[in-house]
């Protein structure tokens, strides 16, 4: 099976407390790590282990800067066979829908059986899977948290659903699924792992040799845009509660149905 | 002497020369054995490289102490003088038994030097020698038979019962006892009857029993007896000699070799393959040990040499919680594995990844590094190479718990475990209280003598920060010119290369090496027992360093500290020993000295202390790793602490405070009993 | 003038709670915007809550059909993009089926696309100003989509308040006859449902997280009853597991679940280091706990020093009597 893996360099949300910068409007980046988004490692891990049971082969792609280069090498360290880095100053500033039509332009180019997306990553949105497939008209499953190959044709999935539950489905390829975390373990990649793949050709494709119109992608085509960041007032410390238990309680009460406690 | 004829002349039905017979029997015990031997070599030829033929001087100095001297034995007593006696029976014997192999077609065979005075002491000696052993085996034998100690049982997981096969060699040991005295009491019977001329016998011994016994017997029948015995005793003593390599009293052969050869460092952790530069680890294709050949031919010496005691498994605090490590059968199984690879004759098979045939996962990690196995082993075999090897492999195979992972990632990006930024390393001397009435040099810009290494715990855990704000007191006070690294720090990595990463370690390391040098310091101060065993250790080319427990101690002494009263004098303390304090680095007095220092302090001891120690649970990236257990090692030292009166238990460890801290609440000890850093007390008795 | 459509899906012939949410979310929006509930599925059901719809909404579209027994999204997204004008905006909630919908649909419809939206802040020129979380909820940003050729948007549940369900007086329009061939690539098997007693505390969005404050076995029961009153789930802290209380799917910290919850109820819990590393996503922490020191205090929101053993009870009490 040809497998396709979209993933994504992110500000790694365990190693790093985000600030502002002075000027209040952005993130202060000065002192964030980066790597690759979390739910992308788990479709990675997922895309290895078929391979591994049916043979094929993995390439992981993504659309950035020339540092995104480091997470496709982390995941082919991890034994993906491929990678393709795409990268475009046209490309800068695209939003969820700018990043599927370059996707899918590098798509056509190949011919993958099946392509897999992270659930969600950095923005939380979601996105990029559910509208790369419908760009591609291939069929979609977002929140896959177990794949079963039954063919060449047909695959079986599980999505995560609300209250833990799990909802099977039948889908034929090519399709698109998104990853959900916990699907599998993945493995570890040490730093050795990355120097043994550091000399691996990683082709960098433009919007020119994708045959991308610019005015598309990018800041230009984008139709959803980010304003600022901003980060609400919270505050110092915990505000203790005091008086009698019942008063506390009655405070509380109160403070747990505005945040949604009740 | 006697006109009993020996094997050398004795002919069978009266045509047939024995001495055919005594002279086929070695060269054919000989020769299987030597064929033996060398498919035992085989593995150990195929086997990683290994550098053991340093400091001969150190290692003949084990030889004596370890192997000759027996001195882990005694640590326990009743086995432990059992193995005395019988090992030092078969140094006396192994003579007696060449002699009497010579004997069989040389008559009249004396030992070069033997025909004199020293032939009568050794005769004396040796009698008393095959006594001693014949009651010692027979000793044994009820031992394991009847009383069965609880450290020789084999959970079904690893397989049968061992007991069958110790008796029988038992068993052959006491047939060569017997049938040895039983060949010189027929003679010496065979000639008082003859000239009722009665030769001195060491009283009492086997010989002297037998020959009485033996004095109403006819000729005949003592002729026979002498002739039986000695090929009793030359039959046996080939067969024992061909049966040793075969299981695990291939040790009486081995432990030789594997005592001299013994790792002479202690706390040091084997590079990840001798011969290879840290520069060079690049080029390796394969990290580790994954393949039964990956061990080095020492490990492999090693498997050979396990004797099945039990003694790693009784002390291994991972085997006390029940936790899937047995120190004693990741020897074993590996083994059986080599006997089962490399068969005594045909085709040798080849070795499938170790840790999913004979390893699990879980069983590798579950090791604290403690090294409470390899102080007891009387073999001095090794475990934490050949963990950190195993894990090596693993880690290069991706196979990493994901609980592991998330430290491991942090501390590539971050430089600590716990994925803090940088900038916030030295956040502990910002504490308002503290702050306002110290002042910490940051070395980046600053200059001063001696570098305080506060490590990832101390510098991150709110609670554990008290640690380096009492340490920084205490040098003050001390009058030491000290600063703090600040983010240039890296976490010392003493875990991040017991876990087998050996390039993020390499990374760490070469990090705080160039900043440690960068400050130009002259000696370098810890609180953490891991950091002062990497640095000290680990580490090369960096100024001595010293745990704070030394540095207060060598200040007591001169004076530079004076310590109040005991402010607790109603409290009764404990010291609990940190593996990587004590065991890995023989620090054991300097902390009690100081403890001792404070006037009026009741100090008792735990039964588990110096060596002996038992682990809190591990630190480092052990406290991210989720072990299968029952309960939790440090729940087990609480209650040790306990039952030896203590009230509060004083470490020198951040790793045992956390640990010991939370196994007081897990065993319902709160208000009882307190674990307290050993900083915290000294800082608080300073005058 | 703005059209603003809002999907409302349902269990069992019951809208879900977001269904009332979407009028203060279209408010925010555009005051003066037409708001029309949708609702598809098949027989007695979606005309129930088609019907149900009309207390709130004055406009109800009903699409009923047999293959939509099950709302498989690339069915309802098929059937969306045939009934709906493509230059309107759709809300659909942020859960695992609008995530399923939702990004398809917006291709589809050529329509701007934004994810969970906690909240809005009007249409300024075709530009609607939004506002979300990035990082797992550590930053907020604001957004704007450009609506001139439509937008779908998913919306945070629980971020809206909920309008009471009223007497709108609403219509049902049918349009299930302008859903033309809805056979697609995916095939809805079943759904398995999770093992009793395997709770995935990491999906929970409100936690009652106890520690060693519980002090005996006995005594999670009490920790037990009031998730039960406030619909949350129970998790707990490292001891707790080791002392085999509760099953280690629980634990919550760094060597256990890594947890996302809006509100975290700290019972009892000290607040290690290794503990709080598995609270993300900036809840809000509430802290319970006897020793005014714990640490705890340092990170929650609320903080108040009590014995849980006293105050679980009574809070559960206070909570089932409203």
């Amino acid at each position: 099976m040809e497998i396709l893996v979209c993933v994504k360099r992110v500000p790694d949300t365990a190693e790093n407390e985000f600030e502002l910068n002075s000027a209040g409007n952005d993130l202060d980046r000065d002192d964030l790590v980066y790597s690759v988004n979390e739910w992308d490692n788990y479709a990675v891990e997922e895309a290895i282990q078929i391979v591994d049971n049916v043979g094929g082969s993995v390439t992981v792609v993504t659309v950035g800067d020339d540092e995104s280069e480091e997470v496709l090498r982390r995941e082919m360290a991890m034994g993906a066979n491929n990678g393709v880095l795409l990268s475009d100053e046209a490309f800068e500033g695209s939003d969820g829908k700018g990043i599927a039509a370059i996707l899918k332009a590098e798509i056509e180019k190949g011919k993958y059986d099946l392509i897999l997306t992270g659930a969600q990553a950095d923005e939380g949105a979601g996105q990029v899977g559910g509208m790369l497939a419908a760009m591609l008209d291939y069929p979609y499953a977002s929140l896959v948290n177990k794949i079963e190959a039954v063919d060449d044709a047909v695959i079986k999935v599980g999505r995560e659903i609300e209250g833990g539950n799990q909802e099977m489905n039948e889908i034929q390829l090519p399709s698109v699924l998104s990853i959900q975390t916990g699907i599998n373990e993945p493995r570890y990649v040490g730093i050795r792992g990355i120097r043994k793949v550091a000399s691996v050709d990683i082709p960098v494709k433009g919007a020119g040799d994708l045959g991308i119109d610019a005015a598309k992608v990018g800041d230009a085509g984008a139709k959803t845009k980010r304003v600022d960041y901003f980060v609400p007032d919270l505050g110092e410390g915990a505000e203790m509660l005091e008086g009698s238990t019942d008063e506390i309680i009655e405070k509380l009460i109160e403070k747990l149905k505005a945040k949604g406690g009740l | 002497m006697s006109s009993i004829i020996g094997p050398a002349n004795f002919e069978f039905f009266g045509i047939f020369p024995a001495a055919i017979l005594s002279f086929i029997l070695p060269v054919v015990g000989v020769g299987l054995f030597a064929y033996i031997m060398a498919r035992r070599l085989a593995p150990l030829v195929r086997a990683a490289p290994d550098y053991r033929f340093d400091h001969i001087g150190r290692r003949i100095q084990k030889l004596f102490v370890i192997w000759l001297g027996q001195i882990k034995q005694p640590r326990y007593m009743l086995a432990g003088v059992l193995h005395i006696v019988i090992f030092a029976g078969f140094l006396i014997l192994s003579i007696r038994s060449v002699s009497l192999v010579i004997m069989g077609f040389s008559g009249g065979f004396v030992m070069p030097g033997f025909d004199g005075w020293v032939g009568v002491v050794y005769n004396f000696l040796k009698d008393y020698a095959a006594t001693f052993v014949l009651i010692a085996c027979i000793i044994a034998a009820v031992r394991r038979g009847f009383f069965k100690p609880a450290r020789y049982a084999v959970p079904e997981k690893y397989g049968k019962d061992h007991t069958a096969e110790a008796i029988f060699v038992l068993g052959i040991i006491a047939t060569l006892m017997i049938s040895e005295s039983l060949f010189e009491a027929s003679e010496l019977a065979y000639s008082l009857k003859e000239t009722g001329e009665a030769h001195f016998v060491a009283p009492l011994t086997l010989v002297w029993i037998l020959k009485h016994l033996l004095s109403g017997a006819s000729f005949g029948f003592l002729q026979g007896l002498h002739i039986f015995s000695y090929f009793l005793h030359d039959v046996t003593f080939f067969f024992f000699l061909c049966f040793l390599p075969l299981g695990k009293h291939f040790h009486v052969i081995t432990s030789l070799f594997n005592v001299f050869f013994m790792r002479l460092d202690k706390g040091k952790i084997k590079p990840v393959r001798h011969g290879v530069t840290e520069e060079q680890l690049d080029d390796l294709e394969s990290f580790g040990v994954k393949k039964l050949e990956d061990f080095t031919w020492k490990h492999i010496l090693d498997f050979y040499s396990c004797a099945d005691c039990g003694r790693c498994s009784d002390q291994c605090p991972a085997n006390a919680v029940g936790r899937p490590l047995s120190p004693r059968f990741i020897s074993i199984k590996a083994r059986d594995l080599i006997f089962q690879n490399y068969p005594l004759s045909g085709e040798i098979y080849k070795s499938k990844m170790l840790v999913e045939d004979i390893y699990t996962e879980d069983e590798i990690w579950s090791c604290t590094t403690c090294g409470a196995c390899e102080e007891e082993c009387p073999l001095a075999i090794e475990y934490i190479d050949k963990m950190v090897d195993l894990r090596r492999g693993m880690v290069d195979e991706g196979m990493v718990p994901q609980s592991l992972q998330k430290p491991l990632k942090a501390l590539e990006k971050r430089g600590n475990p716990y994925g803090k930024m940088e900038k916030k390393r030295a956040d502990w001397a910002l504490e308002k209280e503290f702050k306002a009435a110290y002042t910490i040099k940051n070395l980046a810009k600053d200059e001063a003598d001696t570098l305080y290494f506060v490590d990832s715990i101390t510098s991150y855990d709110d609670n554990i920060q008290e640690i380096a704000r009492h340490t920084a007191v205490i040098l003050q006070r001390a009058g030491v010119d000290f600063g703090i690294l600040g983010k240039e720090e890296k976490d010392s990595g003493n875990e991040v290369l017991r876990f087998g990463e050996e390039m993020l370690y390499q990374d760490l390391k070469e990090q705080n090496t160039q900043a440690i040098l960068d400050t130009g310091v002259k000696q370098i101060v810890t609180a953490d027992p891991h950091a002062y065993n990497a640095l000290k250790n680990d580490y090369t080319g960096l100024p001595p360093v010293r745990h704070i427990s030394q540095v207060v101690a060598e200040k007591i002494t001169s004076g530079a500290l004076s310590l109040k009263p005991c402010l607790d004098p109603d409290k009764v303390y404990v010291y609990h020993d940190p593996c990587y304090l004590g065991r890995h680095n023989g620090v054991y007095e300097d902390p009690r000295q100081a403890l001792d220092a404070i006037d009026g302090l009741t100090r008792v001891e735990m039964e588990k202390s110096r060596d002996r120690s038992f682990c809190c649970g591990g630190g480092g990236l052990m406290l991210f790793y989720e072990p299968e257990e029952d309960t939790r090692m440090g729940v087990l030292r609480v209650n040790m602490a306990a039952e030896a009166g203590a009230t509060v238990i004083v470490t020198a460890c951040p790793f045992c405070l956390v640990n010991i801290q939370d196994a007081i609440k897990v065993a319902g000890k709160e208000g009882e009993m307190e674990a307290l850093d050993f900083t915290e007390l000294i800082a608080r008795h300073l005058r | 003038m703005t059209q603003i459509f809002a999907y409302i899906p349902f269990k069992n012939g019951n809208a879900e709670d977001v269904a009332l949410e979407y009028p203060a979310a279209a408010e925010k929006i555009d005051p003066s915007a037409s708001l029309t509930a949708v609702v598809t599925g098949t027989g007695p059901d979606v005309d129930a809550v088609a019907e149900e719809m009309t207390k709130t909404y004055k406009e109800v579209i009903k699409i009923s059909h047999a293959d939509l027994a099950y709302p498989n999204a690339e069915l309802v997204r098929k059937a969306l993009t045939d009934a709906l004008p493509h230059d309107a905006v759709i809300l659909v909630p942020h859960d695992t089926f609008g995530m399923d919908l939702a990004p398809g649909l917006s291709v589809k419809m050529d329509a701007a696309y934004a994810a969970d939206i906690v909240d809005f802040e009007g249409i300024d020129s075709n530009a609607l100003k939004m506002i979300r979380q990035e990082l797992g909820g550590a930053v907020y940003t604001h957004v704007t989509s450009d609506i001139s050729t439509g937008a779908v948007i998913t919306i945070r549940p629980g971020s809206f308040a909920p309008t009471e369900a009223g007497s709108a007086g609403g219509t049902v329009i049918d349009k299930s006859s302008e859903v033309k061939d809805l056979a697609a690539k995916r095939k809805f098997l079943e759904v398995v449902v999770a093992e009793v007693g395997d709770v995935d505390i990491t999906k929970s969005d409100v936690l009652v997280s106890v520690g060693r404050g519980i002090e005996d076995e006995e005594n999670i029961e009490l920790a037990q009853e009031l998730a039960e009153a406030m619909g949350a789930v129970v998790s707990c802290s490292r001891p707790i597991v080791d002392a085999k209380w509760l099953e280690k799917s629980r634990q919550v910290g760094t060597s256990g679940q890594t947890v996302k919850p809006k509100v975290y109820l700290a019972m009892g819990i000290s607040g290690s280091f290794q503990h709080l590393g598995g609270v993300k996503g900036n809840p809000f922490i509430v802290a319970v706990n006897k020793n005014p020191k714990a640490p705890i205090f340092q990170v929650a929101d609320v903080g108040i020093v009590e014995d849980i053993l006293e105050f679980i009870p009574e809070l559960t009490e206070a909570i089932k009597s409203q």
